[in-house]
């Protein structure tokens, strides 16, 4: 889609882009361009010499086999962010659009957690767990579970996605709310007519017609657990016990700065970087085209 | 609802109420922890009902006044550097999105879609992917603990300016068309009409890059050094001792939890309407 009338001038558009263009050459592809070189490259501590190395940075980190468990960290941790996020976010959903009045009352009690920092939801759920002071601890000890996230990563592993499901809920019952709302009422009125109940007529309509809504929540979320938890782990478990909840984002800021390791955390920042385009391709050519019903 | 069942509308209203309870019991703990005293926070099981020490425990907050381990920075100033920075993000993301925005649709000129997709593109290199050499450009800039260092590598946006285009394509030509009979030059047009018409659009969008800039994380741990630029969602993790629990003064550390989160909370509550608009839109 084009506009057929336009303004005449020759320097005011550039005028115009200039602050854009200015700061995503500077912060974003001058510093892009950057980690693709230094990928290529050996320094030593110091940056007096470097040296070309070519792809010797990725086959150290592939070698690496604390590159391939944070690899691994991170893939478990997103399904079960993915998961559990999407589950009961669905089911608060399925269940808020029952509600014929209160919604929007229900709607309020349940979407403020997205204004929650990461590094603030970490740090509540680190008191809550704390082993020795957290009252969910307490409970937990109570019942007789020896709940230990600083030596058992597990249990680690269960306060961090915790804290990301909790954070990331409301965003997704936002969605799903939207989505169920737009289902035609005429489809469930016929089913439910046919004697189809709501247990059937949720699984035989309404959560097929979602699925644009879950595929694209599945992208987003996946993405969510992938780079926004970051200050999560920071704050929760520091990717401990051991390098147990190191995810990918957390294992670049930790080689690159507490490690200094330029070139292996530039080779790491190039394969997240294939990661999120992977991502957003998948998001911008299958989602509400592919999926759908 | 279709059918009458006493059960399921039992049922539906008792799953959830246990829904919001569960998503405000760590809001209500920290609370609750942020109005006793260190003694209390730390007896096992912690009271769960407030306790008396509320106004004293957000002055020593606010005033930085605590004795323990970590930073003594005071809160408030951490609230004024988050407040400023949430601020400047925000504004800065809607004002560059909408020139640029501006730009691309109504004017014609070489490199045009090479300048949409190279904006578009950056959604691609979140902080997260660059972070090294782009600590090492705003240092080279001097810009490491400075208000500009926080907020200007953070101003690009491809969803604003993609929101922006999506929404002015949809403006009718024939309103340009009146505004230059009227002789109205470019910038009297945007001025003039563009910027009332899109004040919708820039409701929503202010409240989700409001959120977005307060909540940063990364990026000020990468570039504030200095304890007087930490905003307040990093100066809370470094308030934490690694010391363990029995050095960590929980009752302040929750009510600057508290803090940090009220401001955002107040405008996803207070703009609900334009909140949801805001997510819904800058994902299509």
């Amino acid at each position: 889609m084009e506009k057929r009338v336009w303004f005449k001038s020759s320097w005011l558009p550039w005028v115009l882009l200039a602050p854009q263009l200015a700061v995503i050459t500077i912060f974003f592809f001058w510093p892009a361009a950057q980690a693709l070189l230094q990928s290529l490259q050996q320094q030593d501590a110091f940056g007096t010499s470097v040296q070309w190395v070519g792809l010797e940075n990725f086959e150290n980190l592939f070698k690496d086999e604390s590159y391939l468990a944070s690899f691994q960290t991170t893939a478990v941790f997103s399904a079960l962010v993915a998961f559990f996020g999407i589950g009961l976010s669905l089911m608060l959903a399925a269940f808020a659009d029952r509600v014929l009045k209160g919604v929007v009352f229900y709607r309020t009690l349940l979407i403020w957690p997205y204004a929650v920092a990461p590094a603030v939801a970490g740090v509540v759920w680190l008191f809550l767990f704390s082993p020795s002071i957290g009252i969910l601890a307490y409970w937990l000890h109570e019942a007789g579970f020896a709940w230990d996230p600083l030596l058992n990563s597990n249990h680690a592993m269960a306060l961090i996605v915790m804290a990301a499901v909790w954070k990331q809920l409301s965003y997704n019952f936002l969605f799903f709310v939207a989505g169920l709302q737009s289902i035609p009422r005429s489809l469930i009125e016929a089913a439910a007519i046919d004697g189809a109940g709501p247990w059937r007529r949720f699984w035989t309509i309404q959560f097929p017609l979602l699925s644009p809504t879950t595929f694209f929540l599945l992208v987003i979320n996946i993405v969510y657990a992938f780079f926004d938890t970051f200050a999560i782990v920071d704050a929760a478990t520091k990717g401990g016990p051991g390098k147990d909840t190191a995810i990918l984002v957390y294992k670049v800021y930790f080689d690159g700065f507490k490690a200094m390791d330029l070139g292996g955390s530039a080779a790491q920042s190039v394969v997240l970087m294939a990661i999120v385009i992977a991502l957003t391709v998948v998001q911008f050519r299958f989602v509400e085209k592919k999926v759908n019903y | 609802m279709i059918e009458r069942n006493r059960f399921l509308s039992i049922l539906t209203h008792l799953v959830l109420i246990l829904g919001v309870l569960v998503v405000a019991f760590p809001v209500y703990v920290t609370f609750v922890a942020s109005t006793h005293s260190m003694e209390d926070v730390v007896t096992v099981p912690m009271p769960l009902t407030p306790g008396s020490h509320l106004i004293e425990n957000y002055r020593v907050a606010l005033a930085g006044e605590r004795a323990g381990t970590g930073t003594h920075a005071a809160v408030s100033r951490m609230m004024t550097v988050s407040l400023v920075m949430a601020l400047a993000i925000a504004l800065g993301k809607i004002a560059i999105s909408l020139l640029s925005a501006f730009a691309v649709v109504y004017f014609r000129f070489p490199f045009r879609k090479a300048c949409f997709w190279a904006i578009f593109i950056t959604l691609m290199l979140p902080v997260e992917v660059r972070i090294g050499p782009t600590y090492k450009v705003v240092s080279d800039l001097g810009m490491l603990n400075s208000y500009a260092g926080l907020a200007v590598p953070l101003i690009a946006s491809a969803t604003a300016t993609f929101l922006y285009r999506q929404f002015f394509l949809t403006v009718p030509e024939e309103l340009v068309e009146a505004a230059r009979m009227d002789g109205a030059g470019p910038m009297r047009f945007f001025k003039d009409v563009l910027l009332p018409l899109s004040a919708t659009s820039t409701a929503a969008l202010f409240v989700i890059q409001f959120i977005y800039g307060w909540n940063q994380y990364l990026w000020p741990l990468l570039i504030t050094t200095e304890e007087r630029m930490y905003p307040v969602v990093l100066g809370i993790k470094q308030m934490i001792s690694s010391g363990g629990d029995a050095q960590t003064e929980w009752n302040i550390v929750m009510a600057t939890a508290m803090l940090a989160m009220i401001p955002p909370a107040l405008v996803v509550l207070l703009m609900q309407k334009w909140f949801v608009k805001g997510l819904v839109d800058s994902e299509k």
